[in-house]
């Protein structure tokens, strides 16, 4: 077995995923059995090999930098960049507070 | 007019003869999708108003004359991961039911400049996480070819409305395979153009390092249309590959002859009966064209599910934190600490396969998994891609299956999440890789479920694949 419940609740935690105990029981089944399929991974050598983390092409350094100018038809103001939020107010958004007066 | 039939270049020929408007084909297929859309669940929602004001442009273009582009007037539907400026944008998940994007996708606004007819939202996996298009927060989509069967996933909806006639062209978003599978079960042309090919810009973010813009289309012509149309380099996606964008079209030459394809042995281990053959026989057409057919070997197969399945839920996990109650319009009653916020807000709007992949990503980037995980997949990526590179030193193109069987039944796979991943085997290679591949129909199956056969060529090589596709997709009808 590659993860108990108790290691799942942990995981839940550290992405910030509120899971009920039913869900916390399958999870851990279902991640099982996908985690047992991953030991595939130890059948290919990879000694010097360097990871390849995103698919790269010949370019040069500077390719993905644009010029430092500013594109007005792609500005939009904060009560636009807010009109999407749960709760916002005077271009800011609001969540629920987190440091209490002394 | 049939609209369900209906192509580009006849589109194009159409609006010059007079035949009909803009406006008037707008509204004629917009008519018919209202009315055929409820067999199949495949428009989430319909964007009429976009529709006929982009229709308006193209006939007063064409009214003074004036080029209206190389869209013009053609009805298209949009994968609800990609966003639209007003257009209601929901990835298929309760999180994003409401949302209204401030902005359009770099990819939309080069197809409306082209005059393209933006028709509607196609509905989709939860975040593009699927093969059958059965997590959408908003219901299943039923197969137009067969209504008791999926129509493939992630961009489930994108293929079956082109298939089932309520758009003429599609976008759809390919991560591991979720354009060119749908393609396959819906019996039309789906293309992965290679990674950076399209911008990124405005596609919601699943795995970045994975994440495609492809277009849906019922012939290889028009999907080059669509892609040429969308290519080429985008200053506000940094992974936009800057090399200039090759004339498709002049590749659809008809001419194979001396084309060198490569078969590889490792694609036809786990193969289905049926779909073998019928790729056997494609592959046989092909020689007949005058293509010279070699065996290969891409060794790094047999690992690619297990690689894929950690990067991109590696990715999503770090992706999909953005969804947290704060800025996407969906907060949990259940709010009152910024934690709870967070949790609950997750907990309720995330479905079932965001939250499983959710949670392996954060389990395979945890301390003390890191190495043995990530680290691992992202070295077994590099041999998946030195794979290919060493092929393509001694073929032009690889021709292989795209799916092990052809769509099955809604509901046959839901309860097992690993032999769901299984069935990606034979498209992910290829998005691991970043080269452009596609699904061009192939044939039918006793039971008339298509199947799709893939072609893969070297990055930046669409012409050659397209060439390939449009060559053997002649040879069929001919």
């Amino acid at each position: 077995m590659k993860i108990t419940e108790q290691e799942v609740r942990y995981v839940a935690d550290l992405a910030n995923l509120r899971l009920n105990d039913q869900e916390i029981h399958a999870m851990a089944h279902d991640m099982d059995e996908i985690l047992v399929y991953m030991e595939k991974l130890s059948e290919v050598n990879t000694d010097g090999v360097e990871p390849m983390a995103q698919v790269l092409f010949d370019a040069a350094e500077t390719a993905t930098l644009r010029a430092d100018v500013e594109h007005p038809e792609r500005r939009f103001s904060s009560e636009i960049a807010t009109a999407q939020a749960p709760q916002a107010g005077g271009g800011y958004f609001k969540v629920p507070k987190v440091i209490e007066r002394a | 007019m049939n609209i369900s039939t209906l192509t580009i270049s006849q589109i194009q020929a159409d609006l010059a003869a007079r035949k009909y408007s803009a406006v008037e084909l707008a509204g004629a297929v917009l008519n018919f999708a209202a009315a055929e859309n409820p067999k199949t669940n495949a428009y989430l929602h319909f964007s009429p108003e976009r529709a006929m004001a982009a229709a308006r442009v193209v006939d007063e273009k064409l009214a003074r004359g004036e080029a209206a582009g190389r869209l013009a007037g053609v009805p298209i539907a949009v994968k609800d991961v990609i966003v639209t400026k007003g257009v209601r944008t929901t990835c298929g998940s309760k999180m994003l039911e409401h949302y209204v994007p401030p902005y359009d996708a770099t990819a939309i606004i080069r197809l409306e400049q082209e005059g393209a007819v933006i028709l509607g939202k196609a509905n989709c996996d939860e975040f593009a996480m699927g093969s059958s298009n059965e997590n959408s927060a908003f219901g299943a989509v039923r197969n137009p070819v067969a209504l008791d069967r999926v129509p493939g996933g992630s961009s489930g909806g994108s293929a079956a409305v082109v298939a089932q006639g309520t758009a003429v062209v599609s976008l759809g978003s390919d991560t591991g395979g979720s354009i060119r599978q749908p393609a396959s079960f819906c019996g039309i042309v789906g293309v992965t153009p290679t990674y950076g090919r399209v911008s990124r810009y405005g596609l919601v973010a699943f795995a970045s390092s994975l994440d495609h813009i492809g277009p849906f289309a019922r012939n290889v012509r028009d999907s080059a249309t669509v892609l040429a149309a969308m290519a080429g380099h985008d200053e506000c996606d940094a992974t936009s590959a800057a090399a200039p964008v090759d004339d498709y079209h002049a590749a659809l030459t008809g001419q194979v002859k001396g084309l060198r394809i490569g078969l590889p042995k490792e694609y036809f281990e786990s193969l289905g009966s049926e779909s073998g053959a019928l790729i056997h026989q494609a592959v046989d057409q092909l020689k007949k064209l005058g293509c010279e057919v070699v065996d290969i070997s891409l060794p790094t197969t047999q690992q690619a599910i297990a690689c894929y399945y950690i990067i991109c839920t590696a990715e999503a996990s770090s992706n999909l934190a953005r969804y947290d109650g704060v800025r996407y319009t969906t907060r949990s009653p259940q709010s009152d600490t910024l934690s709870n916020m967070y949790r609950n807000t997750r907990g309720d709007g995330f479905g079932r396969e965001c939250k499983r992949r959710i949670m392996l990503g954060t389990y395979v980037l945890s301390h003390g998994y890191y190495d043995a995980y990530y680290l691992k997949a992202q070295k077994v990526r590099a041999l998946i891609a030195q794979d290919f590179a060493r092929a393509f030193a001694q073929v032009d193109a690889i021709v292989a299956p795209v799916s092990p069987f052809p769509a099955f039944k809604l509901g046959e796979k839901m309860a097992d999440p690993l032999q769901m991943y299984l069935s990606d085997i034979y498209t992910i290679t290829g998005s691991l890789a970043g080269i452009p591949c596609l699904s061009v129909p192939c044939g039918n199956t006793q039971e008339g479920l298509p199947v799709g056969l893939q072609i893969l060529t070297k990055h930046f090589d669409e012409s050659t694949m397209f060439r390939l596709a449009h060559a053997f997709e002649q040879s069929r009808l001919g």
